[in-house]
């Protein structure tokens, strides 16, 4: 026990550099040849320095405490602080709820649009297809132009029908043997009859030829007997697109027996939420229009006008005629009962705007949906 | 309230050569800062003070290891050490929202953070293990080598016949201590 408390002795000398001289030497040849005692000193040397870190820190934490009970914390800490505004704090403190309740919110809101087919139909508060009812010139022109006696024939053959409510919308000649272009939706997908009517007051029973709800674009043709050929059209379909801010104008049956003019221009080379097949118009349309031409100051049909939005004045979509030449090449040769080629030719170039609608109005044509 | 910023280099020669005159300046210079931090992200006054002194120890450590260069300002380097140990402590404390409000830049700390993970582990066993070797020898051993106190006078204190006996309950007690601590895990 002795020998090991003078050997522990021994070695803390050692350690603190208190040997000196004869002592040192020998103590040293000693570790030398003594392994045990080797071990011992560098053990003593570890457990040594981890005691003065110790005791180095203990004296740092001492005087750093020493220093800090002179400052004044608390002055500083009403100085530290951001005090952020109340909505931010409110923020930080619910932000956990206030996420999950809008999550919810926002869950029922697209949940609600979904139900109410508001991500599949156009046919919305905000876009009013240009179709206008005609439920006093049903009765007007049936008695015209049928007679009692047609009618009822017609009411006993197909007792079943409720007649649907009557539309009136516009189209425009394509060629000079009866093809007319109107939009989808002014046909609709069920009717009893169709009729057009020109300016001047004359009708003509007509076929559907051709539907593309996709473009909105159909397709009719004159099957009436009384109906002859149309002078050669003035006017061609431009293929390319038109510019924002080019001056153009509609004509289309929104009021009244006779085409009305009304002048405007491009304001967006897309339409109604940015669809791109469409062209939107600053021009006041009304029910009505629909289907009507869209045309230029050259006189060339850039749109096929097929509805506006209802909250923003005189804000009007036209289909492009670009898709008028697609939907014309997906019509069925088959289903063609003569020739349909556009025209290329424009003879209303140079014609100011008054000229051209005196020629244009004898294309466009009323069309009337039972 | 001393607004004495020192400079940089006054610090490392302060902490070289001990100079408390020096710690109290820095100590003062640099509080405010880190109080701040603390305080803008969930912390109180005492945390701030906890890592705030934790920082020192680490520069103190730093630069007495003869390892501090100044390769960026002494500001930077507190701060970014603050930072550091506030983030581990606030995922002790499962209270970190994956984001910190910061109020000056920061550097990487990373190596020195692990250096002195280490002798925070070396620290609080020493600490625990002398907690777990009980009267005498806890004043004995802190006397001795903590407070540099003499033999002779620990002598006194403790009531020893003569120094012999006060170094042979020295030698005891500095075995039993280095047990516990090599004991510890």
């Amino acid at each position: 026990m002795s020998t090991n408390l003078q050997l522990a002795e021994a070695i803390e000398r050692y350690v603190n550099g208190e040997m000196t001289g004869d002592e040192l030497a020998r103590f040293e040849q000693y570790r030398k040849d003594n392994a045990e005692v080797d071990l011992k000193i560098t053990e003593h040397k570890y457990f040594a320095g981890l005691l003065k870190q110790y005791r180095e820190r203990v004296a740092l934490e001492a005087k750093l405490n020493a220093i800090h009970d002179e400052i004044d914390v608390h002055a500083l800490v009403e100085e530290m602080t951001v005090h952020p505004s109340g909505i931010v704090r409110m923020w930080r403190n619910h932000h956990s709820k206030i996420s999950v309740a809008a999550s919810i919110a926002m869950f029922v809101v697209v949940g609600a649009m979904f139900f109410t087919g508001y991500f599949t139909n156009k046919n919305q508060p905000h876009y009013q297809e240009l179709r206008g009812e005609i439920g006093k010139l049903r009765t007007e022109v049936r008695d015209q132009k049928r007679g009692q006696n047609a009618l009822a024939v017609e009411i006993r053959k197909r007792p079943k029908m409720t007649t649907p409510s009557n539309y009136k919308g516009s189209g425009l000649a394509l060629s000079t043997n009866g093809y007319i272009v109107t939009n989808a939706h002014v046909v609709g997908g069920r009717f009893d009859s169709l009729y057009v009517q020109d300016a001047s007051g004359s009708s003509y029973k007509a076929k559907l030829v051709y539907s593309e709800p996709l473009y909105d674009i159909a397709i009719l043709k004159i099957i009436d007997k009384s109906f002859s050929e149309l002078p050669a059209l003035p006017y061609n379909f431009k293929r390319n697109k038109s510019e924002v801010g080019e001056e153009v104008y509609a004509i289309g049956y929104s009021e009244g027996d006779s085409p009305v003019f009304d002048k405007g221009y491009v304001s967006s080379i897309n339409g109604y939420l940015s669809d791109s097949s469409e062209y939107r118009v600053s021009i006041p349309l009304n029910p009505g229009n629909s289907g009507g031409p869209l045309v230029n100051a050259k006189g060339s049909i850039i749109g096929i006008v097929s509805g506006k939005q209802t909250q923003v004045v005189g804000a009007s979509y036209a289909k492009k005629s670009g898709y008028l030449y697609k939907a014309l090449r997906n019509v069925p040769a088959d289903s063609l009962s003569g020739k349909l080629t556009l025209n290329n030719k424009n003879t209303l170039a140079k014609l100011d705007p008054v000229k051209q609608y005196k020629k244009l109005q004898n294309y466009v044509f009323m069309v009337k949906v039972y | 309230m001393n607004n004495n910023v020192p400079t940089d280099s006054e610090v490392i020669l302060g902490i070289l050569n001990n100079s408390d005159a020096v710690l109290k300046k820095l100590y003062l210079a640099y509080y405010p800062m880190v109080l701040q931090l603390i305080i803008n992200n969930s912390g109180t006054a005492d945390d701030a003070k906890d890592i705030y002194q934790e920082a020192i120890i680490v520069l103190y450590n730093k630069v007495k290891g003869g390892e501090f260069e100044l390769s960026s300002k002494l500001k930077t380097f507190i701060y970014s050490v603050c930072r550091r140990l506030w983030l581990k402590r606030l995922t002790q404390m499962s209270r970190y929202g994956g984001d910190i409000r910061d109020f000056e830049q920061f550097l990487p700390v990373e190596d020195d953070m692990e250096v002195h993970a280490d002798r925070d582990i070396q620290f609080h066993k020493m600490e625990s293990s002398l907690g777990l070797l009980g009267e005498p020898c806890k004043s004995i051993i802190e006397d001795f080598y903590i407070h540099d106190r003499s033999m002779q006078e620990i002598c006194e204190k403790f009531g020893y016949t003569n120094a012999d006996n006060a170094k042979t309950q020295k030698y005891k007690c500095l075995q039993r201590l280095k047990k516990l601590f090599f004991q510890q895990k």
